[in-house]
C-alpha cells in the first residue's frame, strides 16, 4: 500500500510539473492577448477560492457563505499595500480623501498580508458565528460578508479604502518580476504558482490529523466531540484557514483585474463560488479545480457567443443578446444541481490509476492534477 | 419628545410602511422554513419577478386586469419552483435543497437580467395607491397608510386559515413532525404546495406595495429585501407568523431611522444608507447569539 501511494505521488508531482511547463510554453508561444490566458488566470484564482470554500463546506461541514467578504478584504488589503506612495500622495486614486496609509510594500508581502487580514477578520467573526448550526450559519456569514462590504464602502473610512470608489494603480500582474532582477515574470505562470502552492498547503492540511478531525466533525459532531475533538477550536481553525486562502485569492483577483471595487463582491459572487464547488463535487479538491476551470471557460469563452448574437453558426441578434449566456448557464447549473447532485467528482479525488483505466487506449491527460489546466 | 417625533415623522412613517411590506414577504419565509426546514433563497426573487410582471402586464392591459393577473402568475411561479426544484430533493440532505434554492435564485435573477436587458424598469403608478396624503405635516403616499392595515388584515385572515381550516391543521401537523403526519394520511405534497402558494401570493401583494414606494424594479432588487425578510423571520422566531410580522416591523422601522441618521442623530455623512443594510445583519447575529429561537420561537432539542 505504502509503495503504491508513493508511485501515485510521483506521478502526481510529474503531472503538476508538466502542467507548469505547458503553461510556460503556452505563454512563450501564444499571443498574450488570447482569451485562453484569461481563462487560465481567472480559473486558477477561482479554483483557489473554491478549494478554500470546499475546505469549509465539504470537509468541515460548515455551510458558510462569507467567501466574497473575505475576498474583498484580501483584494483591498493588497491594493492598499502595493499602491506606490507616489500615487497615494497625488489625487490620482484617492481623489476625495487624503490617503492615510503612508507606505507601500512588495507584492509577496502584500499577498501574505491580505491573507492575514482576511484571517484576522474571520477569527473575530468566527467567535460568535461558529456557535450556530447549518442554515443559521449560512445566513450569518452571508450577513457578515454584506457588513464587510458596507464598511469598506463607508466614507468615514475613505482615507484608507477610498470609499466606494475604484482602487487602481497598484501593482498588478504585469508588475511581477523574477526576484532580484527586472525581468517580468510570466503572469499566468505566476498565478498558477501562487494558487498551486496554496492548494497544496490545503491538501496537506486535509491529509493531516487536523484534516481528519475536520472530517470527523463533518460526519457527526456529537461523535467527534465524544472522541475528544475540541469542536470550537477545530471549526475556528478551519474557518480562519479557509478565509486566509480566500483573502489570497481575492488579492490575486485584484492583481489580475487591474482595478477593484467593493461593489463587485456581492453575495452573487459567493453563490457563484458555491455553485462551482457543487459542480465539482462537495468534498473533492480536484473536482473544485476542474469545475472552476470549466465554469470560467464556459462563461468567458465557449458561451460568449450567446451574448454576442452568434452561437454555433446560428445568427440571431434578438435571442442572443446580452445576458442570454448567464441565463443558459443558470439553467445548466440547475440541471446539475437537480440531476447530478454529486457533481463531477462526488467526494472522490482524481486518481491516476482510475484515469488509466478510463482511457486505456489514450495516454492519461497530463493536466489532470491541476484540473484540466491546459485545455480548459 | 413630541417635537422630535413630529420633525422625523416621515422616517417613522416610511419605516412602518416598509415594515408592513417586509412582513408580507417574511411570512413566506417563515412558513416554508416551518414546514420544510429550508431557507427559500428564491423567495426574494419571486417577489422581484412579481414586480417585473406588473411592469410588463400593465404596459398592455388595464390596471384592473393586470393586478389580479400578477397575483395569479406569481402564485403559479411559486408553485412551479417548488414542484421543479424542491420536490425531487425531498429525501436529499438539507444542504442540497438549500443549494437548489440558491440555484433557483441565481436562475431567476439571470432570467430577469436577460428579459429586462439589465435596465431598471419604471414601476407603473397604481392610481389610488400613489396619491399623496399629508399626515401631521409629513407628506407621504397613500400606500404608506394602506400597507399596515392591509398587512394586519392579511395576517388575521392567514391565522384564521391556519387555526380553523383543515388545510391549516394539516400545515401545523406537518411543521410539527414531517414523517408522522405523512403516516397519518396527510398529503404532504399538497400541503407544501399550499404553503408555497400562500407565500407567493403574499409576496406578490408585498411587491405591489413595495415597488409603488420605490418606483423602479431591477433584477437584483429582490435580493436585499429577501435577506432582510429572512432576518425578520428569524428575529421573530422562525416558524411563527406573528413573530415574523413583529420582526419585520421592527426591522423596517429601525432601518428607516438609521437611514435618516444624518438628521436624527445629527451626525452627517452618506454612509447611513449602507449601514441600514448592515444593521439588519448585526441584529441577526445578536439575536442568534443571545436567543437563537427568536422572540416567539419554540425551543427545539436535538436528539442524539
Amino acid at each position: 500500500m505504502k509503495k503504491k501511494n508513493k508511485t501515485e505521488l510521483w506521478i502526481a508531482l510529474g503531472a503538476i510539473v508538466i502542467v507548469y511547463l505547458a503553461v510556460f510554453i503556452l505563454e512563450k508561444t501564444v499571443n498574450s492577448g488570447h482569451i485562453l490566458f484569461t481563462v487560465l488566470k481567472k480559473g486558477a484564482i477561482y479554483s483557489l477560492v473554491a478549494v478554500s470554500m470546499n475546505l469549509l463546506n465539504g470537509f468541515t461541514g460548515l455551510f458558510s457563505l462569507g467567501q466574497a467578504g473575505f475576498m474583498l478584504i484580501g483584494a483591498y488589503t493588497y491594493a492598499i499595500f502595493t499602491m506606490p506612495v507616489a500615487v497615494k500622495v497625488t489625487d490620482q486614486v484617492y481623489k476625495y480623501y487624503a490617503c492615510a496609509v503612508p507606505f507601500d510594500t512588495g507584492i509577496f508581502v502584500a499577498l501574505i498580508c491580505s491573507g492575514l487580514a482576511a484571517a484576522l477578520f474571520a477569527a473575530l467573526i468566527g467567535l460568535p458565528v461558529l456557535r450556530l448550526k447549518s442554515d443559521y450559519l449560512a445566513i450569518a456569514t452571508l450577513g457578515f460578508a454584506e457588513i464587510i462590504r458596507a464598511i469598506f464602502q463607508w466614507d468615514a473610512l475613505g482615507p484608507v479604502t477610498n470609499g466606494a470608489n475604484v482602487m487602481r494603480e497598484y501593482k498588478d500582474l504585469t508588475g511581477v518580476t523574477i526576484p532580484f532582477t527586472d525581468i517580468p515574470f510570466p503572469p499566468t505562470l505566476y498565478v498558477f504558482l501562487a494558487t498551486g502552492i496554496c492548494i497544496a498547503l490545503i491538501v496537506l492540511l486535509i491529509n493531516s490529523s487536523y484534516g481528519r478531525a475536520f472530517k470527523a466533525i463533518r460526519d457527526d459532531e456529537v461523535a467527534a466531540e465524544a472522541m475528544g475533538i475540541n469542536l470550537f477550536k477545530h471549526k475556528e481553525m478551519s474557518f480562519v484557514i479557509s478565509s486566509f486562502f480566500a483573502g489570497i485569492s481575492g488579492a490575486l483577483l485584484a492583481m489580475y483585474q487591474y482595478t477593484v471595487q467593493a461593489a463587485q463582491f456581492k453575495s452573487a459572487m459567493t453563490y457563484e463560488i458555491l455553485l462551482i464547488v457543487v459542480i465539482g463535487g462537495i468534498g473533492s479538491i480536484s473536482g473544485s479545480c476542474i469545475a472552476s476551470f470549466l465554469y470560467i471557460a464556459a462563461s468567458e469563452w465557449w458561451l460568449r457567443g450567446l451574448d454576442m448574437g452568434k452561437f454555433l453558426g446560428i445568427d440571431s441578434a434578438t435571442v442572443f443578446r446580452s445576458g442570454f449566456r448567464k441565463f443558459v448557464f443558470s439553467i445548466i447549473i440547475m440541471a446539475i444541481v437537480l440531476f447530478f447532485s454529486r457533481g463531477l467528482m462526488g467526494d472522490r479525488e482524481i486518481s491516476f490509476r482510475g484515469l488509466a483505466g478510463l482511457f486505456r487506449r489514450k495516454p492519461a491527460p497530463a493536466d489532470a492534477a491541476k484540473g484540466g489546466g491546459t485545455d480548459a | 419628545m413630541i417635537e422630535f417625533l413630529h420633525s422625523n415623522l416621515s422616517y417613522i412613517l416610511s419605516g412602518i410602511s416598509v415594515g408592513g411590506q417586509y412582513a408580507l414577504i417574511a411570512i413566506g419565509y417563515t412558513m416554508v422554513y416551518g414546514i420544510l426546514r429550508l431557507i427559500n433563497f428564491a423567495h426574494g426573487d419571486v417577489f422581484m419577478c412579481a414586480g417585473l410582471m406588473m411592469v410588463y402586464l400593465s404596459a398592455s392591459l388595464p390596471m384592473m386586469m393586470s393586478i389580479p393577473l400578477v397575483l395569479i402568475l406569481t402564485v403559479v411561479l411559486g408553485f412551479l419552483i417548488e414542484r421543479v426544484a424542491y420536490k425531487p430533493l425531498r429525501t436529499a440532505p438539507r444542504m442540497s435543497v438549500m443549494i437548489s434554492a440558491i440555484g433557483v435564485s441565481y436562475l431567476l435573477q439571470n432570467a430577469a437580467l436577460y428579459f429586462t436587458g439589465g435596465l431598471a424598469k419604471v414601476y407603473p403608478t397604481i392610481p389610488w395607491l400613489s396619491d399623496t396624503v399629508v399626515i401631521w405635516d409629513a407628506t407621504t403616499k397613500m400606500v404608506t397608510v394602506v400597507t399596515p392595515i392591509l398587512t394586519l388584515l392579511l395576517v388575521i385572515l392567514l391565522s384564521l386559515l391556519i387555526k380553523h381550516t383543515k388545510v391549516g391543521m394539516a400545515m401545523r401537523a406537518v411543521s410539527k413532525d414531517f414523517e408522522t403526519s405523512q403516516l397519518m394520511g396527510i398529503k404532504i405534497d399538497a400541503v407544501i404546495s399550499v404553503t408555497f402558494i400562500i407565500g407567493s401570493f403574499l409576496a406578490a401583494v408585498g411587491s405591489l406595495l413595495y415597488f409603488t414606494n420605490y418606483a423602479s424594479v431591477t433584477p437584483v432588487s429582490g435580493g436585499m429585501p429577501g435577506l432582510k425578510c429572512f432576518v425578520a423571520a428569524v428575529f421573530g422566531g422562525i416558524g411563527s407568523i406573528p413573530g415574523a410580522v413583529i420582526g419585520a416591523f421592527i426591522i423596517g422601522i429601525c432601518e428607516n431611522i438609521i437611514k435618516g441618521g444624518s438628521s436624527i442623530f445629527g451626525i452627517s455623512g452618506s454612509g447611513w444608507t449602507t449601514f441600514s443594510d448592515a444593521f439588519t445583519f448585526a441584529l441577526l447575529i445578536i439575536i442568534l447569539v443571545v436567543k437563537p429561537t427568536g422572540l416567539f420561537g419554540e425551543k427545539a432539542t436535538d436528539k442524539v
